[in-house]
């Protein structure tokens, strides 16, 4: 192999060599990153369970703010068409978040009840979010065909 | 019947911008003069009717005419003047004129200032800018028209979104469109010289002062939109790897890694395909960002409501536009490039790993943005990435790229010696591990701060040995022409927002408290006394205003005011209080009360105790200082006759 030839192969080879690890990295990256979001029907469904911590989305149940009076522990529960869980965090909550306010937190499950340790209300009251919005149409939907399953199981 | 006027100033622009995105590229083709003649005073007519629209539609915000459903939608009778001013690019359609009106700025700022350029050049550059106009205008026309009527008209109309009603709000989002749309220039000259198939280096020289003015100004936007998060937000973070920050963030990449491309290409005739595909990338980067977060498909904060007639528009305006140049570029670019080789040890290899790096660091970007919508497309379920994904891949990919950047200025073009290298990486890596090793004891042992001292320590002694070794070497008036300025400052502002970064996120201190009124707590050697809240007004807005005292050592350094809004429609908006230092900011903001129906009592405060988080702006700043100063070479300004002059006599002729 003359010198330019034996060059050019060096350089082929870091380049792929680089490519594998930067793909590899970003995988890795990726595989320990990626965040889910259920929502409280899918939860109880048992579709999050192999999810250690998992983003929650649906809307504030009307009257179910409670907080304590000396420390900062709120707790609320937040439904969708057909599934209600009750959520605790620690600390401030956003501006927006009220009753009936579409809500995502980021947390995990602890016997029953979701731990947050972020909750974000989105800032336009009219807006929600489009994943929370097309969950909450899929949920919605596999319950329905569900029902249907069940009511032909019935007939 | 105003508003009618600005729509039809519109539709005027639209066929102005046809007639200078077609006929002089024509003519540049065929050759005819009178053709290419048409390209500078269509590009000024179609400035003077986008701009009339503008007018008129700030015109109809402060004339409070809500028979104009954007402005219903988007103002009210009690919204300040200039908080109606900055309400015109609050939402969607607005913005979208903006986005155009900058892009006549561009556009007439270019017709004025290319005399000296050739003929048929300037008509291939202000054809392409011509074209984009015509996509944003009919875009526009089509899918978003801020002029369109509601009729009945509504006694008074919405409200402005309270987190957009701040000053930072003027400002943010005008200088980041700059940036943004900066980049259409760079993408023409680019466009232009494969049409013209004249890949010389001449067309990188001209592009470059454009090229640079953009990064800036994109650099500017984004510090400013940082530190409007910062202030707004409540949240006291700095950078979130929100979408539409990382709309903002993947062009300003590809830009840095284009800047300093086009040096390469430029100076040394070396990488000239490299440099025109970034430019590509750059722009089509700025189109895919603002269209990604405008159009709603990805969730973000500054998304607006999506509507499926935009987004088709958009896919097809994408498809065209990153298309159709790629494949120009795939017909054009091995033809007439090839590049001048260099040495492994060269600073083009360095500038080359460099470019490497940071187009690595966008497509990451990209890719965590975009993951949203390639989990839906394989049915993964509804997924995003968080956070850390981008912290651990950028501070990855971005460390090799701040231990070689104080080797920059080191390396000789074309073939450097090693001897130089070595004695500068000894005396910076001396002046970084000394600097380290006093920085440990003052930050408790946190090994990022550590870490941050002793890198920024090495790329700030780095640059400045440089800026010693010129002064010593080289005859007053020669030492530091505008261009190598640049450089170094943008490379000292490396240093100053390295410090910011590693410090504010390692030894922040951030505590959710309640606070009963006449207690207090303590962060960072402070004592917070909060001292109950009280009831205040705003033009548009009340607020519970909340006294906190900051003492020291028991003697009181300052007074804080965090307050609560409800703005006229109930949209509730926490102000935060912020003691801004140079070393240190204090932030105070406002939670809850404890109780809902005792707004005298005990409330929840956040309090934060953040040092050194101005750096990370100060040192945004200093790179776009150095953007702008490399943008003043007097190299680049040279006339039609001392340019050809001056290529003769550079070391690579490119005319030869």
């Amino acid at each position: 192999m003359n010198p330019s030839r034996k060059r050019r192969l060096a350089i082929v080879i870091s380049v792929l060599v680089a490519a594998v690890v930067a793909v590899g990295l970003i995988v890795f990256a990726l595989q320990r990153n990626m965040s889910y979001l259920f929502t409280p029907s899918q939860v109880q469904e048992g579709q999050a369970t192999q999810y250690p911590t998992f983003r929650l989305g649906g809307m504030v149940k009307s009257g179910s703010i409670q907080r304590t009076s000396d420390t900062l522990k709120v707790s609320f529960i937040v439904v969708d068409d057909a599934g209600a869980m009750p959520v605790e965090y620690t600390g401030i909550l956003p501006d927006l978040f009220r009753d009936n306010q579409s809500v995502i937190a980021t947390g995990r499950m602890d016997s029953g009840r979701f731990i947050a340790s972020e909750v974000l209300a989105k800032h336009d009251e009219n807006y929600m979010p489009k994943e929370l919005k097309d969950a909450m149409a899929k949920a919605h939907e596999n319950r329905k065909i569900e029902d249907k399953a069940t009511q032909d199981a019935g007939k | 019947m105003i508003p009618e006027l600005g729509q039809f100033a519109l539709v005027l622009a639209l066929l102005l911008a046809i007639a200078q995105g077609v006929l002089p590229i024509v003519g540049a083709w065929r050759g005819n003069a009178a053709l290419m003649a048409v390209a500078r005073p269509a590009a000024a007519g179609q400035g003077v009717f986008v701009f009339a629209s503008m007018a008129i539609l700030i015109y109809a915000f402060l004339s409070f005419d809500f028979s104009v459903a954007y402005v219903a939608d988007n103002s009210n009778l009690a919204l300040p003047w200039y908080y109606r001013v900055t309400a015109v690019w609050g939402a969607h359609e607005g913005s979208m004129l903006l986005w155009v009106t900058i892009l006549n700025v561009w556009s007439v700022a270019l017709a004025a200032l290319s005399r000296h350029l050739p003929q048929p050049f300037v008509a291939r550059v202000l054809g392409v800018l011509g074209l984009i106009g015509v996509g944003f205008i009919a875009f526009i026309l089509f899918t978003s028209n801020p002029f369109m009527r509601e009729l009945p008209m509504p006694v008074d109309g919405g409200d402005l979104n309270p987190v957009l009603q701040d000053p930072g709000m003027t400002f943010h989002p005008p200088v980041l469109y700059m940036g943004y749309v900066g980049f259409s220039v760079a993408f023409a000259f680019s466009i232009a010289a494969l049409l013209g198939g004249e890949m010389e280096q001449a067309w990188v020289r001209w592009a470059r002062p454009w090229t640079n003015v953009a990064w800036a100004f994109l650099t500017l936007g984004i510090v400013a939109g940082s530190w409007w998060a910062y202030a707004e937000l409540g949240w006291g973070g700095w950078w979130f790897w929100d979408p539409v920050e990382n709309a903002s963030f993947m062009p300003w990449l590809v830009g840095v890694a284009l800047i300093h491309a086009q040096a390469v290409t430029e100076k040394r005739g070396s990488l000239p395909a490299w440099t025109v595909l970034l430019s590509l990338f750059a722009f089509s980067l700025s189109l895919l960002g603002t269209f990604l977060v405008r159009s709603g498909v990805l969730t973000s904060v500054h998304a607006f409501a999506s509507d499926p007639r935009r987004g088709l528009y958009i896919l097809g305006f994408l498809v065209i536009v990153i298309g159709g140049s790629l494949l120009l570029y795939a017909i054009r670019a091995p033809k007439v490039a090839t590049g001048k080789p260099f040495a492994p040890l060269s600073r083009e290899t360095g500038i080359m790993i460099a470019n490497l790096l940071f187009t690595t660091a966008a497509a990451m970007v990209l890719l965590g943005t975009l993951f949203p919508l390639i989990g839906d497309a394989l049915n993964l379920g509804r997924v995003s990435v968080g956070p850390p994904y981008f912290g651990f891949l950028f501070v990855l990919l971005m460390a090799p790229a701040v231990l070689l950047l104080p080797f920059g200025p080191y390396l000789r073009w074309g073939h450097a010696e090693g001897r130089q290298l070595t004695s500068m990486a000894l005396r910076a890596s001396v002046a970084a591990v000394i600097c380290a090793i006093v920085a440990a004891f003052f930050v408790r042992g946190h090994l990022r701060a550590i870490a941050g001292v002793a890198g920024a320590v090495w790329v700030g002694a780095g640059t400045l040995a440089y800026v010693i070794k010129r002064w010593r070497e080289m005859p007053r008036g020669r030492r530091y022409p505008a261009e190598m300025a640049g450089m170094l400052v943008a490379h000292a502002g490396v240093a100053i927002f390295l410090i910011g970064v590693m410090l504010s996120e390692s030894l922040s201190i951030e505590r959710d408290v309640r606070l009963a009124p006449g207690t207090s707590a303590s962060i960072g050697g402070y004592d917070f006394r909060f001292d109950g809240v009280a009831e205040t007004e705003g033009p548009n807005w009340r607020a519970d205003e909340g006294t906190v005292t900051i003492l020291r050592d028991g003697a009181p350094v300052g007074t804080m005011h965090p307050q609560k809004r409800t703005y006229s429609r109930g949209q509730v908006q926490t102000e935060s209080a912020i003691d801004a230092g140079l070393f240190r900011d204090i932030y105070v903001a406002l939670g809850e009360p404890m109780d809902a129906n005792d707004v005298q009592g005990a409330w929840a405060l956040r309090l934060y105790h953040k040092p050194f988080v101005r750096w990370i702006w100060l040192g945004g700043l200093f790179m776009m200082a150095g953007g702008f100063f490399a943008a003043a070479e007097r190299r680049f300004r040279a006339k039609k006759a001392a340019a050809a002059v001056a290529t003769g006599t550079e070391p690579k002729a490119s005319l030869a």
